[in-house]
C-alpha cells in the first residue's frame, strides 16, 4: 500500500498516529468513542503487534503469550502498591520483568520448533497460571486478584504485622508527601489516568510500539527473522546460528506483552490470574490472524475489530433482537430471535470461533490480504492483466506463500 | 506404603483418560498428519452424549397423587420415567445403567462426528502448515464448546454411576494391605474400561487386514496408495475411530468428574503434553506416557510431597514435559523422522 520506501514508512506512521489520536472523534458515529473501549483497542493492539513480531516474522506460533501479559500486570500493580502511583516506573518495571521472564521461557522453548514450540510455550503459560492460583498466592492474591488498597497506617508499632496484600506502602509517594483520600488513581506526573487521559496514554504507547515494530520489520534483524520463517534449515547450512535472533524476537514480543499488561494495570489497577489463561493467548493469536499475519497494520486492526464486536455483540440481548426483527411476522420473528440469539450475548464466543475458522480456511493472510486482493483486482483491470493479485500486497503475503511451499517440500 | 499404593491407584483412572485421549490424538496425527486441537472437544462431546442419554431416558410423566397432600395442601406429584412405565424393571435397570448404556449412543454419534469433521474440514488442511491446522481446529473446538454451552448451560452436570459400583472397593483386604486402602468402584471400572479400549484399538490395528493397511499407510502413504488401496478412506475411518475413543473416554468419565463445556480443553492441554512426552506419532508411547503422567500427578498431590515442594501437583506434568523435550526431544518412544523440523 505504502511501499517499502523510507518515505512511505514515515507517511504510514504519520497517518497511523493521526488515525489513532483522532479515534475519539472518528469512532463517535458507530458508538465506540468512549475511553474504556478505546483503551482496549490500544492495549490489545499493542499486545497483537508484539505477538506479530514473533509469529508474523519468524513463524513461531506461541500459545503462551498471555503469561507475559499477566506478569506485566502483576509487576506494575506491585509497583503501584509499594512505591508510587505514577505510571512511568510501573510501565518500565513491567517491561523489564516481562522481558526477563520471556528470556527464561524463550531460552528453553526455542530449543524446539514447530508444534513442539507451541506446546512448550503452552505448558509454561499453564504452569504460570496454575502457580499464580496456588503457591504464589502471597504474590498474586490468588482468585481475589491483586489490587490497590489503602495505605497502611503511618504510625506502625513494632508489633504491627504488615499485610501487603491488603495494605499498601507507596514509599516514594509518601516521601514526597502525597495525601491520599481513599483508594488513589494512577497518574502520570499527577495527571489522572482515568477517562480520556488514560486512553491517550495507551494511544501514545501504541504509536511508539508501532514505530518500533516498523523499524524492526524494516531492519536487517527483521529480514533475518523473515529468512528464518521461509527456510530455517537453509540459514543453518549457510552457517548462521538462528537461535539468538529467535530469542531476541521472543524477548521483544514478550516485552510488548508486558507493556500491554502494564497499560491494563494503568487503566484499571487490578491483576488477576485469568489474564494468563491459554484462552487469552488464543485471543491474541486470533487478533493477529484476523488482521493479517506478518503485516504491520493487521494486528492492530484485528485487535480493534475483535474488541469492538465483542463489545457490541455481548451487549445484545433478546429484547433488542425482538425489536430488531419486529418487522417480521411473529412466527418468523421468533425463529430469527432464537437463531441470531445463539450468536450474540453470551454466545459471542461462538461467533468468534466461527470467524476464526472462516478466516483460517478462506483468508489465511487475514484482512490485509483481503485488501491486497481487492487492490490487486482494480490494478489488474487497469494496466497489467497478468500481474498476480498478491504482487501489490505487503511482503507478508509473499512470505506466507513461501512458507506454504516449503511446508510441502 | 498404603498411601503410596493408594496414590498409585488414584493415578490409574486419570492416567486412563489421558491415555485414551492421547491415543486418539496420536492416531489422527500418525495417519493424517493433523495436529488436532479439537480433540478435547470430542472428549467433551462424548461426555455430553452421556448427559443427553441420561436426560432422554429420564424423561418422565407427572401424575398427581390422589390421596397424599403436601403441607400446603397441594397434591404430591409422582414422577415416573416413561421407560419405567413402558418396560417396568427393565426400564429401571436402564436408568440405573444410563452411563455405561450411553456407549451405545456414543459410538455411532462420535463415528459420524469424526467422519464428517474429517471430510468436511480436515481434508482441506493436509498440505497447509501445522500452524494453520492448530488454528482451525482450535476455532472448531471453540465452536463445539459454545454450542454445547448453549444447550446444556455452563454448570457441571453430575452423572450417577450404576448403584452396584457406586461405593468403594476394599482393595486393601484383597491384597492383604489392611483396611485403609479403599478405592471407588467406578474408578476401577474406568481403569478396566480404558485398558479394554486400548487393547481393542491395538488388536484392531495389529490383527486385522484393515489395521495392517492402516499401519502400512502410516509408514509410507504413497506406496500404499500406489498399490491401488484407497488409503484416504481408511484414514478417514481411523479418524472416526479416534473420535470414538475420545468420546468413550469422555462418556465413561462423567461419574468421576461432572462434565461442563470446557472439560475438553482442560484435558486437551494435558493430553498434548502427554503425546509430546510419549513421542509424536507413537501409539505405545502415548499410552505409556498417559498412565505415567497420571500416576506422577497423583503422587505429586500427596501431602508429604507437597510440603517438600509446594505447588508441585499443579505443574508436575508440564515440568516433566519440559524436561523430557529438552533431554529427549523425540519423546519417550518417538520414532526418527516424525515431526523433526
Amino acid at each position: 500500500m505504502f511501499g517499502n520506501s523510507v518515505r512511505g514508512d514515515w507517511i504510514l506512521l504519520l497517518v497511523f498516529s493521526v488515525v489513532v489520536l483522532t479515534l475519539p472523534i472518528t469512532l463517535a458515529p458507530i458508538g465506540a468513542a468512549y475511553p474504556d473501549l478505546l483503551q482496549k483497542f490500544a492495549i490489545f493492539g499493542l499486545f497483537a503487534i508484539g505477538f506479530n513480531i514473533l509469529f508474523g516474522l519468524t513463524g513461531y506460533l506461541s500459545f503462551g503469550h498471555a503469561a507475559f501479559l499477566g506478569v506485566g500486570s502483576y509487576a506494575s500493580v506491585w509497583v503501584f502498591k509499594l512505591f508510587t502511583m505514577d505510571v512511568l516506573p510501573a510501565v518500565m518495571f513491567s517491561i523489564l520483568i516481562a522481558g526477563i521472564f520471556a528470556l527464561v521461557i524463550g531460552y528453553v522453548s526455542l530449543r524446539r520448533s514447530g508444534i513442539y514450540f507451541s506446546i512448550l510455550t503452552l505448558a509454561f503459560a499453564q504452569m504460570s497460571y496454575n502457580l499464580a492460583y496456588s503457591v504464589l498466592t502471597p504474590l498474586t492474591n490468588g482468585e481475589t486478584a491483586l489490587q490497590i488498597r489503602q495505605l497502611a497506617p503511618a504510625d506502625r508499632g513494632p508489633d504491627y504485622v504488615l499485610n501487603l496484600l491488603d495494605e499498601d506502602l507507596r514509599l516514594v509517594d509518601q516521601m514526597f508527601g502525597v495525601v491520599e483520600h481513599g483508594i488513589p488513581i494512577t497518574n502520570l506526573f499527577s495527571l489522572k489516568m482515568s477517562g480520556y487521559p488514560g486512553f491517550y496514554f495507551c494511544a501514545v504507547l501504541l504509536i511508539i510500539g508501532f514505530f518500533i515494530a516498523m523499524r524492526i520489520s524494516r531492519s536487517n534483524f527483521g529480514m533475518m527473522l523473515r529468512a528464518i520463517k521461509s527456510n530455517q534449515t537453509r540459514l543453518n547450512y549457510t552457517g548462521i546460528n538462528t537461535r539468538p535472533y529467535l530469542l531476541a524476537a521472543f524477548v521483544i514480543s514478550g516485552m510488548y506483552a508486558g507493556l500491554a499488561g502494564a497499560s491494563m494495570a494503568v487503566t484499571d489497577p487490578l491483576a488477576g490470574a485469568e489474564r494468563m489463561q491459554w484462552t487469552a493467548s488464543g485471543e491474541v493469536v486470533l487478533m493477529t490472524i484476523l488482521g493479517g499475519v506478518g503485516t504491520l497494520l493487521g494486528p492492530v486492526l484485528g485487535a480493534a475489530i475483535i474488541k469492538y464486536f465483542e463489545n457490541i455483540f455481548s451487549s445484545i440481548n433478546t429484547g433488542i433482537l425482538e425489536n430488531l426483527f419486529s418487522f417480521l411476522p411473529s412466527g418468523l420473528q421468533e425463529v430469527f430471535v432464537v437463531v441470531v440469539g445463539m450468536f450474540v450475548g453470551s454466545g459471542w464466543h461462538l461467533t468468534l470461533g466461527l470467524l476464526f475458522m472462516i478466516i483460517v480456511i478462506f483468508l489465511p493472510g487475514g484482512m490485509m490480504e483481503g485488501f491486497a486482493r481487492l487492490f490487486g483486482l482494480f490494478r489488474r483491470n487497469k494496466n497489467d492483466p497478468a500481474a498476480p493479485a498478491a504482487a501489490s500486497g505487503e511482503a507478508a503475503t509473499e512470505t506466507s506463500r513461501e512458507q506454504k511451499t516449503s511446508g510441502e517440500g | 506404603m498404603d498411601a503410596i499404593f493408594l496414590q498409585f491407584l488414584n493415578g490409574l483412572d486419570k492416567g486412563g483418560a489421558y491415555a485414551l485421549i492421547a491415543l486418539g490424538l496420536t492416531l489422527a496425527f500418525g495417519t493424517l498428519g493433523i495436529v488436532n486441537f479439537a480433540h478435547g472437544a470430542l472428549f467433551m462431546l462424548g461426555a455430553f452424549c452421556a448427559v443427553a442419554f441420561n436426560k432422554l431416558i429420564n424423561l418422565d410423566q407427572v401424575v398427581l397423587d390422589p390421596v397424599l397432600k403436601t403441607a400446603w395442601g397441594t397434591p404430591i406429584e409422582i414422577r415416573t420415567p416413561y421407560v419405567e412405565t413402558w418396560f417396568g424393571d427393565f426400564g429401571a435397570f436402564l436408568i440405573n445403567y444410563s452411563v455405561p448404556m450411553s456407549i451405545l449412543l456414543v459410538i455411532p454419534f462420535m463415528l459420524l462426528v469424526g467422519v464428517v469433521m474429517e471430510r468436511g474440514l480436515i481434508k482441506h488442511f493436509y498440505n497447509r502448515p501445522h500452524a494453520d491446522q492448530i488454528l482451525v481446529t482450535f476455532g472448531l473446538a471453540i465452536v463445539l464448546q459454545e454450542i454445547v454451552k448453549h444447550y446444556f448451560g455452563a454448570n457441571p452436570i453430575p452423572q450417577p454411576a450404576p448403584d452396584i459400583v457406586s461405593g468403594s472397593a476394599n482393595i486393601g483386604l484383597w491384597l492383604g494391605l489392611g483396611e485403609n486402602v479403599v478405592y471407588p468402584w467406578w474408578r476401577l471400572v474406568y481403569f478396566g474400561f480404558s485398558a479394554f479400549v486400548i487393547f481393542s484399538v491395538f488388536a484392531f490395528l495389529q490383527f486385522t487386514t484393515f489395521g495392517m493397511v492402516v499401519r502400512a499407510g502410516m509408514r509410507d502413504r504413497e506406496t500404499v496408495a500406489l498399490m491401488g488401496i484407497n488409503i484416504e478412506r481408511r484414514f478417514t475411518i481411523v479418524f472416526g475411530l479416534a473420535a470414538v475413543v475420545a468420546g468413550l473416554a469422555g462418556a465413561m468419565y462423567t461419574p468421576i468428574l461432572p462434565p461442563d463445556y470446557h472439560i475438553g480443553m482442560d484435558f486437551l492441554v494435558l493430553s498434548f503434553v502427554v503425546v509430546v512426552v510419549g513421542g509424536m506419532g507413537s501409539l505405545g508411547g502415548a499410552v505409556a506416557a498417559g498412565f505415567l503422567l497420571g500416576i506422577l500427578q497423583s503422587f505429586a498431590s500427596m501431602n508429604e510431597v507437597k510440603s517438600l515442594f509446594p505447588g508441585i501437583d499443579q505443574i508436575i506434568i508440564y515440568l516433566v514435559a519440559v524436561v523430557i523435550l529438552l533431554v529427549r526431544p523425540r519423546g519417550l518412544l518417538g520414532r526418527k523422522g516424525v515431526m523433526e523440523d
